[in-house]
């Protein structure tokens, strides 16, 4: 099933092209990469896609909706999951909390002004907490977490809406290669136990042929490639702009 | 000022005993005295030397009704609300017999207002608007200064004098500015059919902006100019006026300018031949005001200002005030004071029954420099009783 | 034609006065970040300084220059004193904590410059060559005037040259982009500050010491000239000096002809000017969006609920407070009513500080309209005390309402001094409208009705309900509408990620600050039986923040323990001495230093530390 579907989609800023004509399509419990050299337009991609930036032309539809150029806000509210680059958490609150304000906005309980909020949806919380394997450390600050611990917590927030579509932006981007792989291992798991479809750019090629299943190429704002690994691998195209580009394996 | 000042701690512990039963007999009388002492400081620093000054010479000629008169001062900083809850402090704690003070005419109200209230007498000073015992009048309300009204009245005869068609007005903007010009501009009007006024300005208090203030005031090409700026305001409003010539070949009539603490600031480039009322403090030559100013220099080695003269004059009109009543009873003071005359430095004035409003005039004359210090000249005495309206226009604007 | 030439000429002069006195302010915020509200303060130490240097010296021009240049380098060395002995020991502590720093230094200068020159305004006699004029167009243009024309953009050119032409400048501006690199490029980032921060006030000093020959040094010029320099800054963008000056002349020249058409304006012209300019350009006029300088959010501390020992605490606070009127007297209960009204006023404006993260420095503004509410409801409509009470909040909050959404749109110092015109404004038409409100006069005679018009009785009725205000607020902040509200501060990109609205969010906290607000300016008005401008002045708005700051940002018992500790050592000092700004700055000082995070945060740090050893 089709998730997310989009089609021909341009943007350019100040007469400079970004991105051109895109298109391509998520399937529920898939894991798409999308990845390009630096100036590819993967973020300009992203941001289209989640509401940051509106496209030029083309259509993005989710789950056969029309989403273009909708906020940030109503892409939340249409089942999309979003993690950043740097982590945006709330560092005033406790990671349980964190969770908890995620689920208090998805099942719109904002507007509440007596009843203590640490008494809204608490065990759901801890439920997706133990998803990410954060359960132990549901009581303590967010603003202390190591920043692999972060990382998940984000994932856990991402969730709470109960996305259809989960977008992560760099989700490795600052950690240590042994955690990398774990936890976009944790991501492809919920992926496919959840159906969530889920595009991530990421700049780790072992984590891009380690868990996708599809591979997207980008270069110069339009898409050279796509396919899987092994496709990617011997891609002429793809080849020529990372061996030109110099960027090797293993990112930054 | 110790002397006269009791620690937070002092007036908290008298929290055990609700109401002490004070003894009569020879205890002082407490008058519970509140200015903006930290405020208004050019004020009120010659002010209190002035109270002071006089309650040494009434204390040392035996007090009132057989008993030494107190003092207790406290600094509302400028704000009416700190000014009621220090009233409430000197009346119940400090139990004092009646409270005085004020410089600023807000402040002056808001006390005006708790002494109705509480049923306890309040004598002003010097805050000047014509509230304080017209509209807003209460009866255990007296006011000593000349009020705005009478500082515009005192002024009127010398303006017409000029015989000035095209007047313009700069005043600060808030509610004294605003008087002082409405009377100006009423009374002139009924003396001088035909006067137009043909430009005013509304400098922001503190904040003028003299250049541009001067220089619109000159595009009205007018003959004469109506002042009220005062303080560090008009030192500006003089210095651009007297550079761009704002002020040559016009009459200029200024509210408040000759006092010495508006004038002397203004040292050398005071313009002459302004018409302004005023304290002349070196050239008084009768008894009263040389007797007063020879103590005031002797005690404080400077000369003394206008608020010497009002802290001075307060004193003694409250302890004239007690003395016709025989005692220091709200309710009879209330009444008693009413009638009573009492001596200032400027000759004996008397608090007015119909609105107890005090008959302390003060000088009209003229700037001029004598030695390049700043003067007055050609200056005579108007009673306040000679700047009021008709009882009868007192008697509509004041509630029953 | 000639007067319109000379008015453009007044108005030229009047701007490079307004950007003397705000160029050093922009300097320090532009690289420290600290809003130094003691700027006023070293603009009015500049004059003093200036007028005992310079009525010792001959009259002539060059040495007029040199007396003002020796006053900007006293008050450099009196920055620098500042800065060292002071700011550099919280440049880590919450934003806005310098502020109440520097307002302590306000306080201090303030009876220093009484107590060092006396009471009186102090004049520079005037040389020949500062009364000339030039003849332009018919008209007399002073000749210091023309001269002060010259001096702004020539500062202006100077700092520009020394900003981008110099190594020290070329650091500084790095720092004002990011500081860690600067750190990592091995600059000593305490000597950079310091020289920032006396590079200010030397400009200060020079502004102050440059107005004497228009005028005199006088007690009243430090909150004039903050008020005029932080209006200037803002406007420009802060840290942009050429925005500065760009502020400075649209400001001047609208002042100079704003007056010849419409005189009254002179209140509000410049507040009016500062809200425009902030609702069409968020970040002023040359302004860009402020970068977080030190990373804050990763730095706040987690809110927690009250402890059980703290709610204890607080149970028994209250308890004493329904029992004492039967022990103290009359004078004390009236001051623990003062001090009750103002921990729900303090308290409101937590709301926005706080979990809000909207500094505001015009909360008066809602405590004000509150008063006057209440006022016209009795005195207007005749209606009774408690239908008063309900018109006040409800007054305010429907202010806040209209208002609130240009607010919330803006964010940080930007934020704060947008609220500061709307309060200005407010304050301007209550004070100008004599016929209505009574002008400075305020309304008088709104006291209690009878049946609380013992001081005992009114006195449990404002203990009822602002200890029931300030709990609902609570409650509310520890609802999911608080922790949403949180949210948006502490990232607001995660907080529009799970679908927060942060501008509904804020604007309701607004309001429900403005409500609380004004139900406090309502039992003012009653407490006091009249009500002032002054409620609306910016005086109080400080006040807020100086009890908010005092006691604490983290958690509602910060604005009660701040609100309590200031009323009563403010009504105390009063009281006891007429140094009571020395001392009250000096404490304030004290206790910033000792209590960084506020008294009530950094209380239950040390608690929470103790506790966990």
């Amino acid at each position: 099933m089709t998730i997310l579907n989009v089609a021909g989609i341009s943007k350019s800023f100040g007469g400079v092209r970004a991105v051109a004509d895109v298109s391509f399509s998520v399937a529920a419990g898939e894991m798409l990469a999308l990845i390009g050299p630096n100036g590819a337009g993967k973020s300009t991609c992203f941001n289209m896609l989640n509401g940051q930036t509106a496209p030029d032309s083309g259509r993005v539809t989710l789950q056969g909706r029309d989403i273009t150029g909708l906020s940030p806000r109503r892409i939340w509210r249409l089942g999309v999951g979003r993690t950043f680059q740097i982590t945006a958490t709330f560092a005033s609150m406790t990671v349980r909390e964190n969770v908890q304000v995620a689920l208090l906005a998805h099942h719109r309980r904002v507007w509440r002004f007596l009843r203590p909020a640490f008494a809204w949806f608490g065990a759901e919380a801890d439920g997706l907490l133990a998803q990410v394997g954060m359960a132990e450390q549901a009581s303590r600050a967010a603003g202390v977490l190591a920043y692999g611990d972060l990382k998940r917590l984000e994932l856990a927030i991402a969730l709470a809406n109960a996305p259809a579509l989960l977008l992560m932006d760099e989700p490795t981007a600052g950690m240590a290669p042994s955690e990398r792989v774990a936890l976009m291992r944790l991501a492809r798991d919920l992926a496919s136990q959840r159906g969530i479809a889920v595009l991530f750019t990421e700049h780790d090629m072992d984590v891009v042929f380690g868990v996708a299943d599809r591979i997207l190429v980008l270069n110069r704002g339009e898409l050279i490639a796509e396919g899987d690994g092994p496709a990617i691998r011997s891609d002429a195209r793809v080849r020529a702009v990372y061996l030109g580009s110099g960027a090797t394996s293993g990112g930054h | 000022m110790k002397l006269y000042r009791r620690t937070f701690l002092a007036s908290a512990a008298t929290v055990a005993a609700p109401s002490i039963v004070r003894a009569q007999g020879d205890a002082p009388i407490r008058i519970g005295e509140i200015n903006s002492y930290t405020a208004v400081p050019a004020f009120t620093v010659p002010y209190r030397n002035g109270w002071q000054l006089a309650v040494e010479h009434v204390n040392a000629a035996g007090g009132v009704l057989g008993r030494k008169i107190e003092v207790v001062s406290r600094d509302d900083a400028g704000k009416p609300a700190d000014a009621i809850r220090l009233a409430g402090e000197l009346v119940n704690d400090q139990k004092v017999d009646l409270l005085a003070g004020g410089f600023l005419s807000n402040v002056g109200l808001a006390i005006s207002d708790f002494a109705r209230q509480d049923r306890k007498l309040f004598v002003a000073g010097e805050p000047l608007t014509d509230a304080l015992v017209w509209d807003k009048g209460n009866r255990y309300t007296y006011r000593l200064r000349p009020s705005t009204y009478m500082q515009a009245a005192m002024l009127i005869d010398d303006a017409v004098k000029l015989q000035a068609k095209r007047w313009v007005t700069v005043a600060p903007n808030y509610e004294y500015g605003q008087s002082a010009v409405k009377w100006f501009k009423l009374l002139l009007a009924a003396k001088q059919p035909g006067v137009e006024f043909v430009g005013e300005q509304w400098p922001a208090l503190g904040k003028i902006d003299a250049g541009a203030t001067v220089a619109a005031l000159a595009e009205n090409k007018p003959d004469a100019i109506y002042n009220v700026t005062f303080g560090a305001d008009l030192t500006n409003f003089v210095r651009q006026g007297n550079t761009r010539g704002l002020f040559e070949g016009k009459g200029v009539v200024s509210v408040l300018t000759g006092e010495p603490e508006y004038l002397d600031p203004l040292g050398n480039e005071t313009p002459t031949g302004w018409i302004v009322t005023g304290y002349p403090v070196n050239s008084v030559s009768d008894p009263a005001n040389k007797a007063f100013i020879d103590a005031y220099m002797a005690k404080y080695k400077e000369q003394p200002k206008m608020g010497s003269v009002v802290g001075y004059a307060l004193i003694n009109a409250i302890v004239a005030g007690i003395k016709k009543t025989g005692s220091v009873d709200s309710e009879k003071m209330a009444d008693g004071f009413a009638g009573s005359s009492f001596a200032t430095p400027f000759g004996s004035a008397d608090w007015r029954a119909i609105d107890h409003q005090s008959t302390l005039g003060t000088y009209v004359g003229k700037t001029a420099l004598k030695d390049g210090k700043p003067v007055m000249v050609d200056w005579h005495y108007v009673s306040g009783a000679d700047a009021l309206p008709s009882d009868a226009e007192v008697k509509k604007m004041r509630p029953a | 034609m000639g007067f319109v030439l000379v008015q453009f000429l007044t108005g030229l002069a009047s701007a490079s006065s307004l950007f003397l006195v705000a160029a050093g302010l922009t300097v320090i915020f532009g690289v420290t970040r600290v809003v130094n509200f003691a700027h006023g303060s070293l603009y009015m130490l500049g004059a003093y300084l200036g007028w005992t240097i310079l009525s010792r010296l001959p009259g002539g021009p060059a040495w007029f220059a040199g007396g003002v240049v020796l006053a900007g380098l006293g008050i450099a060395a009196v920055g620098v004193l500042i800065e060292v002995l002071l700011l550099q020991r919280i440049y880590k502590a919450p934003e806005l904590l310098q502020l109440l720093a520097t307002f302590g230094v306000v306080l201090v200068v303030q009876d220093l410059v009484l107590k060092l020159w006396g009471p009186n305004d102090l004049t520079l006699s005037r040389p020949p060559w500062m009364r000339s004029f030039v003849q332009i167009a018919g008209e007399r243009m002073p000749f210091y005037d023309l001269l002060m024309i010259g001096i702004g953009p020539l500062v202006l050119l100077a700092l520009w040259l020394l900003f981008t032409r110099t190594r020290w400048g070329t650091l500084v501006r790095a720092a004002t982009q990011d500081r860690e690199m600067v750190a990592a490029l091995g600059v000593d980032q305490r000597l950079l500050f310091t020289t920032v921060f006396a590079l200010g006030a030397g400009l200060a000093g020079i502004g102050g010491a440059l107005a004497l020959p228009d005028g005199s040094a006088n007690g009243q010029m430090d909150l004039t000239a903050i008020t005029d320099a932080f209006v200037v800054v803002v406007v420009g963008g802060l840290g942009s000096l050429p925005g500065a000056y760009l502020a400075s002349l649209l400001i001047a020249l609208l002042q100079a002809f704003g007056i010849v058409l419409l005189p009254k304006i002179t209140l509000v012209l410049v507040f009016v000017v500062m809200a425009v300019v902030l609702v069409v350009r968020p970040n002023g006029l040359l302004g860009r969006k402020l970068t977080l300088a030190r990373g804050e959010a990763n730095t706040l501390a987690l809110v927690r609920p009250a402890e059980p020992a703290l709610r204890w605490l607080g149970v028994a606070a209250l308890l004493l407070a329904v029992w004492a009127p039967w022990f103290v007297g009359p004078f004390a209960l009236s001051v623990m009513t003062e001090m009750l009204v103002a921990m729900l006023f303090a308290a409101s404006l937590h709301v926005m500080m706080g979990p809000g993260g909207m500094p505001s420095f015009g909360h008066a503004a809602w405590f004000g309209l509150g008063a006057y509410g209440a006022a016209f409801a009795v005195k207007g409509l005749a209606l009774s005390m408690p239908a008063a009470l309900v018109v006040a909040p409800f007054g305010a909050a429907l202010a806040a309402l209209v208002f609130g959404g240009f607010v919330v749109r803006l964010s940080g110092v930007y934020l704060a001094m947008l609220t500061l015109a709307f309060a200005q404004i407010v304050w301007a038409v209550m004070f100008q409208a004599v016929s209505v409100t009574g002008g400075d006069n305020g309304i008088l005679g709104v006291w209690p009705a009878g049946w609380a018009s013992n001081p005992r009785v009114f006195y449990w009725l404002t203990l009822a309900i602002c200890v029931a205000c300030v709990l609902v607020l609570r409650r509310a902040l520890y609802a999911p509408f608080g922790y949403a509200l949180r949210a948006t501060r502490d990232s607001a990109l995660r907080a529009e990620a799970i679908g927060l609205n942060a501008g509904s969010l804020r604007l309701v906290a607004l309001v429900i600050a403005g409500a609380a607000a004004g139900l406090a300016g309502g039992l003012a008005a009653f407490s006091k039986g009249s009500v002032f401008p002054t409620y609306i002045s910016i005086d109080r708005s400080v006040d807020a923040l100086v009890m908010v700051l005092l006691g604490g940002v983290q958690s509602m018992a910060g604005p009660v323990v701040g609100a309590l500790a200031y009323t009563g050592l403010f009504d105390m000092l009063l009281m006891v001495t007429d140094l009571w700004r020395l001392v009250l700055g000096l404490s304030i000082i004290a206790l910033v230093l000792v209590f960084p995070q506020g008294i009530a945060g950094t209380t239950y740090r040390l608690w929470l530390r103790g506790r966990e050893a």
